[in-house]
């Protein structure tokens, strides 16, 4: 079980507040990236996420842009997941691809508040808050080994060198 | 039972017979677009250790983002992807003041029906217009399409909107996806292919059904599309790279969704600050004092877009404290609009004319708003933050509406000046 403290934010979060265009077509390692995260959401975020929080949302996170910056600051912020009950279907791929796992979490999400903990299970598929589980669908086996081996880029490397 | 557009096409690519909702198939693209972000994905591309790109031809480069460079950083962004272009022998290159890539794509003949397209940016969803398959993904997939020229996709739903009856002037495309995005929300068809069909749809230019075709990632959809016709004929008579085979859903295909709009009865929209689906009828938001107005992006930088903007401020003046910006979407578009006047009727009403590009769209340059303003743009997006200040407003409306705002210096429905 994964622990972390949780950052909850609402509806819609969409990618130009995660990471403004004005920095997309600007060379950025991800390290940097981080320190522009949610710049247009949440301007204390980027200061005070510690490695391991997790971000609890409401739906459509992450729609607009296919920007992958979005998901590349996040992890490299040390966001440990995302649980929201539905990603945009760009976003989806691109924390995938970027190694950060997004949980998609039917119920239960509306309870999570800012500071508290949350558990989470990626084998079982639970995610736990306050005493209640949650279950959620486990990835598909090809998508976990993506997530395992760090993102889309570190897996073809492995795959295509055997 | 029948397949819809999605399975149809995905089955072929596939090299099946029939294929299910939500089956997983490896395939590989036809044409992959990617712009300003190429060197980027090169980096990615470097990083998986293929010493080039397997297939040159697949892919085409546009930069159109941040363009020209205003910045030494966004400059040497250019230099690296004409170096990579170079180096790995991609003849599809469209350098600076080309156009915008959704419009570039169509102009050039690569976005054709029947065909599969990728592009590292979510308005790639555009080329359904012509009946392709095409939709949007990440900068690491485009590097791996780099490396093997294969992907993996997930077949999506499918909705069917019927457009009933007729748009009437000066309502556009416009103004119906976004009531269409209003009714059912930023993620009102979040994964599904959507497949726009009905009088409506039939009577539309192809720039109009490439209005609603970009729009669709804005109700989340994974793709649009709309039944390729004469009109798609003629516009690509002289332009296809190659042959196709238009795709067709059949009769008895089954949609998760149909969905029935009224064409007709529709006046002017507009989506308030700051998300695409918080849709008004412009009635609703007429006064709202803006001090900057834009015409172009690639949602509504087309001629009929210029021409409809000239017909309201011919004669007339932009409000002395708004700045309008006009960006034809392409070379070939601002070319037309010099040729026809257009240029000139919208020069002269004080409107300033801008290279053709991204522009202010993004708000990476060219136009970025100061905190307290607001803009009304014809552009695809409001998100707090998109042009410029976190404390700016974007609106979103019609080439009509934006016009007719630009020349009072508040929000005016566009029917006052027709």
């Amino acid at each position: 079980m994964n622990q972390g403290r949780v950052w909850k934010y609402g509806d819609d979060v969409n990618t130009d507040v995660i990471f403004p265009g004005k920095y997309t077509y600007q060379p950025m390692e991800p390290a940097e990236m981080a320190e522009h995260a949610l710049e247009d959401l949440d301007a204390g975020f980027a200061e005070a996420v510690q490695p391991g929080d997790i971000i609890v949302a409401g739906k459509n996170f992450g729609c607009g842009s296919s920007r992958e910056q979005a998901a590349t600051c996040l992890k490299a912020a040390g966001v440990a997941a995302i649980i929201a009950p539905s990603f945009s279907r760009i976003f989806f791929r691109n924390a995938i691809n970027s190694g950060l796992p997004v949980i998609e979490l039917a119920e239960g999400t509306d309870a999570i508040q800012t500071g508290d903990s949350v558990g989470i299970d990626f084998t079982a598929g639970v995610v736990e808050h306050d005493g209640r589980t949650y279950s959620f669908p486990p990835l598909p086996p090809e998508v976990l080994a993506i997530l395992e081996d760090g993102g889309l880029i570190p897996h073809v490397k492995k795959v295509l060198n055997g | 039972m029948g397949m819809t557009f999605a399975q149809k096409i995905l089955a072929a690519k596939a090299g099946l017979d029939s294929i299910d909702v939500g089956q997983i198939v490896e395939i590989e693209p036809d044409v992959c677009l990617s712009h300003d972000n190429t060197a980027a994905i090169a980096k990615k591309f470097a990083k998986i250790g293929v010493s080039s790109v397997k297939d040159p031809d697949k892919f085409v480069i546009v930069l159109d983002h941040t363009v020209p460079a205003s910045e030494e950083k966004y400059a040497q962004n250019h230099k690296e992807i004409r170096e990579f272009v170079q180096m790995n022998g991609i003849r599809s290159f469209y350098d600076v003041g080309v156009g915008i890539c959704h419009q570039v794509l169509p102009e050039k003949g690569f976005a054709l029906p029947g065909r599969l397209i990728l592009g590292s940016d979510s308005h790639t969803t555009t080329y359904g217009a012509f009946g392709a398959f095409s939709a949007g993904i990440g900068r690491s997939e485009m590097a791996v399409l780099y490396a093997t020229s294969r992907i993996w996709l997930k077949t999506p739903a499918s909705f069917k909107m019927v457009i009933h009856g007729r748009l009437q002037d000066p309502v556009s495309a416009k103004d119906l996806i976004l009531h269409i995005i209003g009714s059912i929300g930023a993620d009102g068809a979040l994964y599904k292919s959507v497949e726009y069909t009905g009088k409506a749809v039939e009577a539309m230019s192809i720039g109009s059904r490439m209005v609603l075709c970009n729009m669709a990632i804005e109700m989340g959809a994974k793709n649009g599309y709309c039944i390729p016709d004469e009109k798609t004929y003629a516009f690509l008579a002289d332009r296809a790279e190659g042959e196709y085979t238009a795709v067709f859903p059949d009769e008895d295909a089954e949609y998760e969704q149909m969905l029935e709009f009224d064409a007709s009865a529709l006046g002017p929209q507009v989506a308030r600050p700051h998300t695409v689906d918080n849709v008004s009828p412009v009635e609703d938001v007429v006064g709202i004092p803006i001090q900057q107005a834009l015409l172009g992006t690639c949602t509504n930088g087309r001629m009929e877009d210029l021409r409809v903007a000239a017909k309201i401020l011919e004669g007339r003046k932009v409000a002395n404290d708004v700045r309008l910006l006009v960006l034809p979407a392409s070379q070939e578009i601002l070319l037309e609009a010099l040729k026809e006047g257009v240029i000139d009727t919208l020069v002269r009403a004080g409107g300033m004319l801008l290279n053709p590009g991204c522009g202010p769209c993004l708000g990476a340059h060219q136009g970025v708003m100061a905190p307290g303003e607001a803009t009304i743009s014809t552009a695809n997006r409001n998100f707090k933050g998109r042009m410029g200040s976190r404390d700016a407003e974007i609106y979103l409306g019609s080439p009509a509406t934006v016009a007719a705002s630009a020349v009072t210096g508040v929000i005016t429905d566009p029917r006052e000046f027709f």
